[in-house]
């Protein structure tokens, strides 16, 4: 198995191409395409000449970087980028502490009901973010609520509420994801460990969560990305409160400019700011930890 | 078991974690638990009864679910396994021949075009849906089950499970040794290579229909007739319609109840294939 492909051993020709091709096609269509014309859209902007009535009364011209310059200008874009750093803050410490300590416990020497709590907790990655958000709404709503009362959906505590519907659907996959990292430990590291006297929580601590750190970095990328871009928890919550604004989050706010303001010019230089700044959090990310974390190619 | 010290230290490691796993557990089947229970209840009875006794609702809620607007819900439960199943399948075919060729031939490119494919991987899908919903307007195709189907066919991150599953599973020998005998390379892969990558097929097709299943962004920016839409969206419009009316809030628990069973029924069935290692990079070779 260590012998890969030798130096132009398969003659293959043209063979990996064909295979390629679908993808390449689909590709090209339904990304760089995409891609290019959003960039292309966030340096133009539209220019209404007159009263902007009249056939040739609204021209596209080119607009260089203004409809960036207007984005890093645009306070209500900025509200919503801190709204979404405090919501991503607590639901990435949550999400992944808890998915640490749920693998980490049934990695645990003398667990029980591992298996039924582990499908338990995974389940709800079966669950459409929206049909999550439609049950917790409802839990949250005075009158329905078993827990009473509370203002859950009030200005102050609707992030938690939001916060806690993201933890809810994303710990079981992260939980799983680490689990299996550990599962593939060797279990001699532990047997040694526990002669020279390591209790559960030493090797947990000294042994599983600096093998598990890799794994924690990839996660944690995925999961800052996926935040970044929050949209279907806030907007299906929004019928059932008035705390929400249309522009919650940076890609609400793209979503409105784009389809309900029609001003796809700045929803467009939005849009690639947000994917600018994902792309920067993961690239950064993985090259900071990639040297002594990632040893294969 | 004996109350020795040592044995007395090991005892609590095994009720610590028994413990923090069923609170767990009991978190996440809260919510699940409710719907399964306020489904049941009738109008009256939701804001009436205590939270988690039974009501006597449930058949004539499924009936108003199913007479809502000609019975329009039906349709979303149609559409919405029609674009997870039909995207599921060709996603699949996709990244396997794309992983297949990444990972056994030695080509001009490779690296590029790998690159390319994954690197998908971190393009949010914001930077996509709304040019893509423009470019589907130039076409006509916008609002057709097309634009929501074909953009969900390559699937970054199955392309990449695809090709490490590859890499481990088929030998290179094999492949020399069928060369050999002079077969084709469109035999190699079919009737040799392919039955070695079925367990990365499975999983491959399972993570994508989970997604299409799930996805909300695309099918709200791509759909206008709500005889397209998915569920997600479907069940987004119910609130948006309902939010300020009770009297429609066990229409919307119904709704949100059959939305989750296919998948999770898919779920606890195919338990053992949701194979997260294939991604952990954690196969045997």
């Amino acid at each position: 198995m260590t012998t890969r492909i030798r130096q132009g051993a398969p003659r293959a020709g043209a063979v990996p191409y064909l295979f390629l091709a679908p993808a390449m096609v689909l590709f090209t269509l339904f990304m760089a395409l995409p891609i290019g014309y959003t960039a292309y859209l966030s340096l133009r902007r539209t220019k209404v000449s007159g009263l902007g009535l009249g056939a040739g009364a609204r021209t596209e011209v080119f607009a260089g970087l203004g409809n960036y310059a207007a984005a890093i200008g645009d306070g209500e874009l900025w509200a919503g980028w801190l709204r979404v750093l405090g919501y991503g803050a607590l639901v990435l410490a949550l999400m992944l502490g808890l998915a640490l300590v749920f693998a980490l416990m049934l990695d645990a020497a003398h667990v029980r009901l591992a298996q039924i709590t582990r499908i338990s907790i995974y389940l709800p990655y079966a669950v459409p973010g929206v049909a999550a958000t439609l049950m917790w709404g409802f839990l949250y709503l005075p009158g329905l609520s078993p827990f009473g009362d509370h203002p859950f959906l009030s200005a102050g505590l609707v992030t938690f509420s939001m916060a806690n519907v993201a933890v809810w659907g994303g710990t079981g996959f992260n939980m799983l994801v680490l689990y299996t990292n550990l599962r593939a430990v060797p279990r001699e590291y532990y047997e040694a460990a526990r002669i020279d006297g390591a209790g559960e929580l030493g090797i947990a601590l000294r042994i599983k969560i600096p093998i598990l750190v890799p794994a924690i970095i990839l996660t944690t990328v995925f999961s800052v990305v996926a935040t970044i871009q929050v949209f279907t928890e806030p907007t299906t919550l929004r019928p059932l409160t008035n705390t929400i604004s249309s522009t919650w989050s940076p890609l609400m706010k793209v979503y409105r400019d784009a389809f309900v303001t029609g001003d796809l010019h700045s929803a467009a230089a939005t849009s690639m700011a947000i994917a600018g700044i994902s792309l920067a959090v993961s690239f950064g990310f993985l090259r900071v930890v990639k040297n002594h974390a990632f040893g294969e190619d | 078991m004996a109350t020795t010290a040592p044995a007395g230290t090991r005892r609590p490691a095994g009720i610590v974690p028994t413990g923090v796993l069923v609170l767990g557990a009991v978190y996440t089947l809260f919510p699940v638990s409710w719907v399964v229970v306020a489904a049941t209840k009738s109008k009256a009875e939701l804001f009436s009864t205590p939270t988690f006794a039974p009501g006597t609702g449930l058949l004539s809620n499924l009936a108003d679910l199913f007479a809502y607007r000609d019975g329009v819900f039906w349709l979303w439960l149609l559409n919405t396994v029609l674009y997870a199943g039909g995207g599921a399948v060709l996603a699949t075919a996709v990244a396997t021949v794309s992983g297949y060729a990444l990972a056994t031939y030695a080509f001009r490119g490779r690296g590029l075009i790998f690159n390319l494919l994954v690197g998908g991987i971190l393009v949010p899908p914001v930077v996509l849906a709304i040019p893509q919903y423009l470019l589907f307007s130039e076409a006509s195709l916008a609002g057709t089950y097309w634009s929501v189907l074909l953009p969900q066919i390559l699937s970054p991150y199955s392309v990449y499970l695809a090709r490490i599953y590859a890499r481990a599973a088929i030998p290179a020998s094999l492949l020399e040794a069928g060369r050999l005998d002079g077969a084709g390379e469109w035999r190699l892969f079919h009737r040799v290579s392919l039955p070695m990558l079925t367990p990365a097929m499975v999983t491959i097709f399972l993570f994508q229909f989970v997604a299409i299943w799930n996805n909300f962004l695309l099918p709200f920016i791509m759909l206008g007739d709500d005889y397209r839409f998915p569920l997600t969206v479907g069940l987004y419009t119910l609130l948006a319609a309902g939010a300020n009316q009770p009297s429609l809030y066990n229409l919307i628990i119904t709704g949100t109840l059959l939305s989750l069973v296919p998948l999770v029924a898919l779920f606890l069935t195919m338990q053992r294939h949701w194979r997260a290692d294939l991604s952990g990079g954690a196969v045997k070779s």
